[in-house]
């Protein structure tokens, strides 16, 4: 009998919902330890960035007006999902990054708990960040966070499948819409991450993932003008100062995070990616309430 | 002319056709020029009940001046109805840009012919440079051509000298053998331009329909000698579309209809669409919808 041939996979990229091919039709490829390919990734062009900004401005309005509660839910059911797909995730990643199998297994878990945890804060960050301001005069004064809007992200080539996975959720539980570009090193989990964000009731246009090389995408990410912010999670010295410069031109929110510092699991990754807006609410006297305002 | 013999299209080989269009690689210059081009052939459109004097005012600054930092040319006129054609004449006094108005109970042509005579005097009176008439589309699919064609004529002798666009609505008359039919009338009744929608159904203009149209065009000159223009309208909102609307424009009627006399976009969206492509091809970044006036 004739050994079985395997069938392999494509790896494609996610955007507005859908898996697909670079426009660029370029390919590069993974390899393992030894040497062997492991699977060929698209190579994404300025283009696949240009229509993953269109399709993520067309989702952010709806997706921000979804309630705390139901862009919890949908955190949670990417963590019900991500349980099912364990031992497949910890095999891509030990093959991505070369690690032994137990820390994959524990960088899977992590993932997973970490989507959980941003579940939790989707209904309780406002409250947090939130304020009522003591300011001299006939007014109400209080701050509220918004999102931005389009948040942009590159991810350099030291982060793990927990920083991933916090960087999605923070973004997206704050109701932005996201475009993160992963690097080689993330591309196979990243996108059968991307399975997982596609069916769990994750709105199409809210999470695209990108595969490619920061050095091409750089330029168009940051210089993009309908992108609101760009988070780089990284250390290289020249990609923070050409953020910066390309920033400029829209005023775009530039977020640095660099790999050592553990963004995993804090509110404040939810806060760097929000904008605060005051309201002056003209008011009678107040001091006959004694108020403190 | 006998309408019910006009030709029978065949669907399949409209819509391969049409896609062909769509694989032309346009770069750099002719890409510009392109852009350009489509810009100036932009009927800038307003069709709401909620159109007020200072909004038409608005538009027709926009027509003018599409983009005060970018060298870009004017739209070719500012659509509106009967109602608002003297305050867009004014606001355009002088500037090239043509005044279109509505006619004959805009969208539905649900009307008697005399009030659409009316209707479509008063436009002209007030100052209208051009006229977009709605087709009687149940009387078409009842099989009235001859009352189509008169009605058609009859606007056109209201019209004076006004030129005049004949809507068809190709969303309502079902198959492309009707569009067909509906175009020849309307060409051969004297319509300036034939036009495919409103803008007010979901169906608007489509690749296949506006090359449908395109060769009703070209066989009309071929028979006739004379040159008419063609407006497809609604739906087409993006910059690369306008290129392969252009693209198929060249390669089916020629380079003689590659101008706002002849060929025109009813479009709002796109113009501004059109100014983010420019202005990226000028500054090298891509642009955002926030930065450009919505009207």
């Amino acid at each position: 009998m004739n050994k079985r041939v395997e069938v392999l996979k494509t790896y494609k990229l996610y955007i507005g919902g859908k898996f697909s091919r670079t426009e660029s039709g370029r390919y590069f490829k993974l390899e393992d330890k030894k040497g062997h390919t492991v699977a060929n990734l698209c190579q994404s062009s300025r283009k696949d960035f240009r229509n993953s900004v269109v399709v993520a401005r067309k989702a952010q309005i709806a997706w921000e007006e979804r309630s705390a509660y139901n862009k919890g839910q949908i955190l949670y059911r990417i963590a019900e999902n991500l349980e099912g797909r364990k031992s497949e995730l910890a095999d891509l990643i030990s093959a991505e990054r070369k690690l032994d199998k137990k820390k994959a297994d524990e960088e899977v878990n992590d993932a997973i708990d970490t989507f959980l945890y941003f579940a939790g804060w989707t209904d309780k960050y406002q409250a947090i960040f939130s304020s009522v301001n003591p300011v001299a005069s006939s007014h109400f004064n209080f701050s509220i966070l918004e999102a931005l809007g389009v948040v942009s992200s590159i991810m350099g080539p030291d982060n793990n499948f927990q920083q991933l996975a916090a960087l999605i959720s923070a973004a997206i539980a704050g109701g932005n819409t996201l475009i993160t570009l992963v690097p080689a090193e993330l591309s196979l989990s990243a996108m059968t991450l991307a399975e997982v964000i596609h069916h769990s009731d994750v709105p199409a246009g809210v999470v695209n993932i990108l595969t490619g090389f920061e050095d091409e995408l750089l330029e168009h990410m940051a210089g993009h003008m309908d992108v609101n912010a760009l988070l780089y999670w990284g250390d290289k010295k020249e990609t923070v100062i050409k953020i910066r410069e390309l920033s400029e031109s829209n005023l775009k929110r530039s977020v640095f995070w660099p790999t050592e510092k553990n963004r995993a699991r804090s509110p404040y990754s939810i806060y760097d990616l929000q904008e605060i807006k005051t309201t002056w609410h003209p008011i009678e006297q107040i001091g006959g309430a004694t108020s403190a305002y | 002319m006998d309408f019910k013999n006009t030709p029978n299209i065949d669907q399949q080989g409209l819509i391969e056709r049409a896609n062909r269009f769509k694989s032309r690689s346009i770069k750099k210059e002719a890409k510009l020029s392109g852009l350009k081009l489509a810009l100036s052939m932009i009927d800038l459109t307003t069709l709401e009940g909620k159109d007020t004097k200072e909004k038409v005012k608005q538009l027709c600054m926009k027509a003018v001046h599409p983009d005060l930092e970018l060298n870009v040319p004017s739209v070719a006129a500012v659509c509106v109805y009967p109602s608002l054609v003297s305050t867009a004449k004014k606001a355009l006094k002088g500037s090239g840009v043509k005044v279109a108005s509505v006619a004959t109970a805009f969208p539905s042509g649900q009307s008697d012919q005399k009030l659409k005579v009316e209707e479509t005097k008063y436009a002209v009176n007030e100052g209208a440079d051009e006229i977009d008439m709605v087709i009687s589309r149940g009387k078409f699919l009842e099989g009235e051509y001859n009352y189509v064609f008169d009605e058609i004529a009859m606007i056109k002798e209201a019209c004076g000298k006004a030129r005049l666009k004949v809507i068809l609505e190709t969303g309502e008359l079902g198959t492309p053998d009707q569009i067909r039919k509906a175009s020849d009338i309307a060409l051969y009744a004297g319509g300036d331009f034939i036009k495919t929608s409103t803008g007010k159904i979901s169906q608007a203009a489509t690749m296949p329909i506006s090359l449908l149209m395109l060769e009703a065009i070209r066989d009309f000159y071929y028979k006739t000698g004379e040159m008419r223009a063609m407006k497809p309208a609604g739906g087409i909102s993006d910059a690369k579309t306008a290129l392969h609307y252009l693209v198929m424009l060249n390669e089916t009627l020629g380079d003689q209809w590659m101008s706002n006399q002849w060929f025109r976009f009813g479009a709002s969206r796109l113009a501004n669409d059109l100014l983010m492509q420019l202005k990226k091809q000028q500054s090298g970044f891509y642009q955002s919808a926030d930065y450009f006036s919505k009207d």
